[in-house]
């Protein structure tokens, strides 16, 4: 049998009809864009009342904030677009369909990422990217080589990182009954770590989310660098280029936790 | 045949038992709830330090009081769910059933809902304080009577609450898929609300604009009521606030489920 | 001299046992049992065989099924299907495998169907040239020309199913298992599925293996039957070797004119029960010793027959017989 187009035609297939699925309901997209629009704002409100009452948090600005703001809501929203859905893993268990997914030839981790592109993310990217934008210009930043490369291995690397998360998430729903709430602790939990300046964390904390669940490689010590600015005790700023072995580790856990999930599955724990 | 107050004590006391058995969920929602706890409080000692010592009358300890006990709040206040419940029942035609039943869709929700509620304070909002008491510590009044209209302020917010989710997932009855209004819901709800930074530290237009909703009435005035914060006439004023909320999002809540039953009768569902 | 050729389902002692928590209301510790769901079966299918798979609800059928497939792992024993494992093998043996679940789907709810068939074939990497006349075949013979566009969840169960068959024989399976396929559908569209899973057969000499509360589709459609009881291979043999074994007993159903006392005194028949005083009454017989015909003649002589029916055996009626014919 010929197998024409390369390894990526199922899922180029499988994501092209779900963009052309959700592209043929135009007014519930654009009113699920404006609604994850409004949380965009809602979340950098959030952070913007702390600094009409402060100048400074954690030895950060708010132009410096911006910035972490914007790379870690970047990192987070894309890997909410494109991974994000795994989240239905319960549903698809629940339901039986997920035994469809093993009767494909493909792998069941690559299909459940694949079954869906979550394009209303795009309203939460567009708000990031603002706010990155706005948070690179007001500083002054001395632009290079090495400036490009920690943004572009941030942002890579980032997203990477909850991507990773996401499916840690998704595979402890596999022995979890209404367990995503759990979860959460360290999916939306370290997304709201990442966001913030990891300096003005007790030691406990700052070793959870810099080194078991790091989070602080996704914004906080890439915007150290940009900006040229220390890192706290524990956490060096020239870690930042150490994100993709940070990315490495979480994605070396999520796949022996999904390897465990399915074998449980298998195993009649469904 | 009209149901009486003993039924929805029936109710509510199914409410109180269903959560027993999800235990895990509880126990999840109690970690969640602790690691955010942490996070905030961290946020918040470095913004009372930046700024000083006080901030928009918080000092370290008040402020972590503010942040443990929205914490602990949270389970029974429930303020990202809502009556999702609802909404899944619109969505697949099962609202139908509870239209037959001799007891108010409202009222019936919302016992059930109270006694859900009262179930979590023990496992999942006591050990919150308890937790933050023990590691960054807390300053609570010593007085008893901030706790005992801190209960009334409490059951008067996750009413609130609970109506407010309950407008919302009714909207199912015209909206396709309410996943969207709820996530929007949720975070409004929980910013304008004081569940991330008191609302005490808004600038004064989004203080305004917060107030002209009913969300500081769940979050931040029980809150405000048991932490000493609030208290004298000042407290009285808030709860009559909250009272006031509770009447109009219950109202609202009505005339919207009357409306929907009366769309579901002539369509069909 | 020839070989003799390997199974394309090898089955040895194959068990599956799952534990059920029950949980206790106020304490910590759940009780535990055990429920064997398959127990110890052992069975070979060749390639082109038509094997029909029956028992009674719970009976374990579901559960074979998944391990055929690689769904669920098995407790104990071996199971190699196209010879393969099916767990460790799993994407190998999707690529030569068709599975149809009656009661879930595999295609995309919310898409046309025309788009379900053109991912399937992305999925499966069939040369395009070659997936579009397998799809075009497949849309003719299943009469689905219609329903290409309409999005899969608004088609009718019948439509569903055909479709779900079409899905799983897009890619030319040398195995197909069918799991409660004609379940809830109209006597027209289970002879349209019947007839092509017999030209399938025909044309390409693909295997079957199909679970069903049908008898009729066993009857047109298998030339073996497995029956599984509790768990345990009960019967393996042809249709025919069933029914001597348990005897072809039909119920013919009379409505009388008139109420009349039971008819328990006819040649060849029981009488099994007798509704609404006697205007309705139930009778058995072994179709190998008489007909529903001359059954008919003698009821006529004893009085006047409104209306008639006849109700094929029931899968439970078989299982139970079998049982108790083999103690």
């Amino acid at each position: 049998m010929a197998s024409p187009g390369g390894w990526a035609t199922p899922y180029r297939a499988v994501i092209g009809s779900r963009i052309r699925a959700q592209r043929s309901y135009p007014a519930s997209f654009v009113l699920d864009l404006f609604g994850a629009l409004l949380i965009g704002l809602a979340e950098f409100a959030e952070v913007w009342v702390i600094f009409h009452n402060v100048r400074m948090l954690g030895g950060l600005d708010f132009t410096a904030v911006l910035v972490l703001f914007g790379l870690s809501n970047l990192a987070f929203s894309a890997a909410d677009l494109l991974v994000g859905h795994v989240d239905n893993l319960p549903t698809f268990v629940r339901m039986g369909t997920i035994d469809a997914f093993y009767l494909r030839p493909q792998p069941l981790l690559a299909q459940l990422v694949t079954s869906e592109v979550s394009l209303r993310r795009l309203a939460r990217i567009g708000v990031a990217l603002v706010a990155l934008t706005a948070g690179l210009t007001q500083n002054h930043i001395v632009w290079g080589p090495q400036v490009l490369a920690m943004l572009v291995l941030a942002v890579v690397c980032g997203t990477a990182i909850f991507a990773g998360l996401f499916v840690c998430a998704a595979s402890l729903q596999f022995f979890l009954i209404n367990g995503s709430e759990l979860t959460n602790s360290f999916t939306y939990g370290g997304s709201y770590a990442g966001s913030q300046p990891a300096s003005i964390f007790p030691t406990p904390l700052k070793m959870i989310f810099g080194y078991l669940v790091p989070v602080a490689f996704t914004a906080y010590l890439p915007t150290l660098v940009i900006l040229r600015l220390p890192g706290p005790a524990g956490l060096p700023s020239w870690l930042a280029w150490l994100t993709p072995l940070a990315a490495l580790w979480v994605w070396l856990v999520a796949l022996r936790l999904w390897r465990w999930g399915t074998r449980h599955y298998q195993g009649g724990g469904g | 045949m009209r149901a009486n107050l003993r039924t929805y004590g029936q109710l509510a006391r199914a409410g109180f038992h269903r959560q027993s058995t999800y235990r895990l969920a509880l126990l999840a929602g109690l970690v969640t709830n602790i690691v955010f706890g942490f996070i905030r409080a961290a946020i918040l000692f470095a913004a009372v330090e930046s700024a000083g010592g006080t901030l928009a009358g918080y000092t370290s300890d008040t402020i972590s009081a503010y942040v443990w006990l929205s914490q602990g709040l949270l389970g029974a206040v429930n303020i990202l769910g809502g009556a999702s419940e609802l909404s899944e029942r619109i969505r697949n035609g099962d609202v139908a059933v509870d239209f037959t039943r001799p007891v108010d869709v409202q009222a019936s929700y919302l016992a059930t809902d109270l006694g859900r509620a009262a179930f979590t304070i023990l496992p999942r909002g006591l050990p919150s304080v308890l937790v933050g008491a023990l590691t960054v510590g807390l300053a609570l009044p010593a007085q008893i009577w901030p706790y005992l209209l801190g209960l009334v302020s409490i059951t008067l917010a996750v009413s609130i609450s609970f109506l407010c989710g309950y407008a919302v997932n009714i909207l199912g009855f015209w909206l396709v898929e309410t996943r969207g209004v709820r996530s929007l819901y949720a975070v409004t709800s929980s910013f304008l609300g004081g569940l991330f930074v008191p609302v005490g530290l808004f600038p004064d237009w989004l203080s305004t604009l917060a107030h002209a909703t009913p969300f500081p009435s769940i979050v931040q005035v029980p809150i405000d009521i048991i932490s000493g914060h609030v208290i004298g006439v000042e407290a009285i004023k808030a709860v009559a606030m909250q009272c006031f909320w509770a009447a109009l999002t219950c109202l609202v809540g009505r005339s919207l489920t009357r409306a929907g039953r009366h769309k579901l009768e002539v369509q069909g569902g | 001299m020839t070989r003799p050729e390997p199974a394309i389902i090898d089955v040895a002692d194959l068990s599956r046992e799952f534990t059920i928590h029950r949980k206790g209301s106020r304490r910590l510790r759940r009780d535990r049992s055990i429920l064997t769901a398959v127990d110890r079966m052992s069975f070979a299918i060749k390639p082109g065989e038509s094997v029909g798979y029956i028992g009674a609800n719970g009976a374990g059928k579901s559960t074979t099924i998944k391990m055929l497939t690689g769904i669920l792992v098995p407790t104990s024993g071996v199971v190699r299907t196209c010879g393969l494992d099916p767990v460790r093998q799993r994407r190998e043996l999707a690529r030569r495998i068709g599975v149809v679940f009656g009661q879930r789907s595999q295609l995309w709810w919310d898409l046309p169907l025309r788009e379900s068939f053109s991912i399937l074939a992305a999925i499966h990497r069939l040369d395009p040239a070659r997936a579009r006349s397998r799809t075009t075949d497949l849309v003719e013979q299943l009469e689905m020309g219609q329903s290409l566009e309409t999005p899969v969840r608004q088609l009718s169960l019948g439509q569903r199913m055909r479709a779900e068959l079409a899905a799983a024989l897009l890619h030319s399976p040398d195995l197909v298992i069918l799991d409660e396929p004609t379940i809830g559908l109209d006597v027209l569209s289970k002879q349209r599925l019947r007839e092509f899973l017999i030209h399938e057969r025909t044309e390409r000499g693909t295997t079957l293996l199909l679970t069903t509360h049908d008898m009729g589709d066993i009857e047109r459609l298998c030339d073996r039957v497995l029956v599984v009881d509790h768990g345990r291979l009960a019967y393996d043999g042809s249709l025919p070797g069933l029914a001597t074994m348990v005897g072809d007993r039909r119920v013919l159903v009379v409505d009388l004119a008139a109420p009349v006392g039971d008819l328990n005194d006819l040649p060849d028949s029981e009488h099994l029960g007798s509704d609404g005083s006697g205007m309705r009454q139930r009778l058995a017989f072994d179709a190998e010793k008489t007909t529903a015909a001359t059954l008919l003649a003698e009821v006529a002589k004893r009085c006047e027959v409104r209306d008639l029916s006849i109700e094929e055996p029931d899968i439970e009626d078989v299982v139970r017989r079998i049982y108790q014919s083999t103690r």
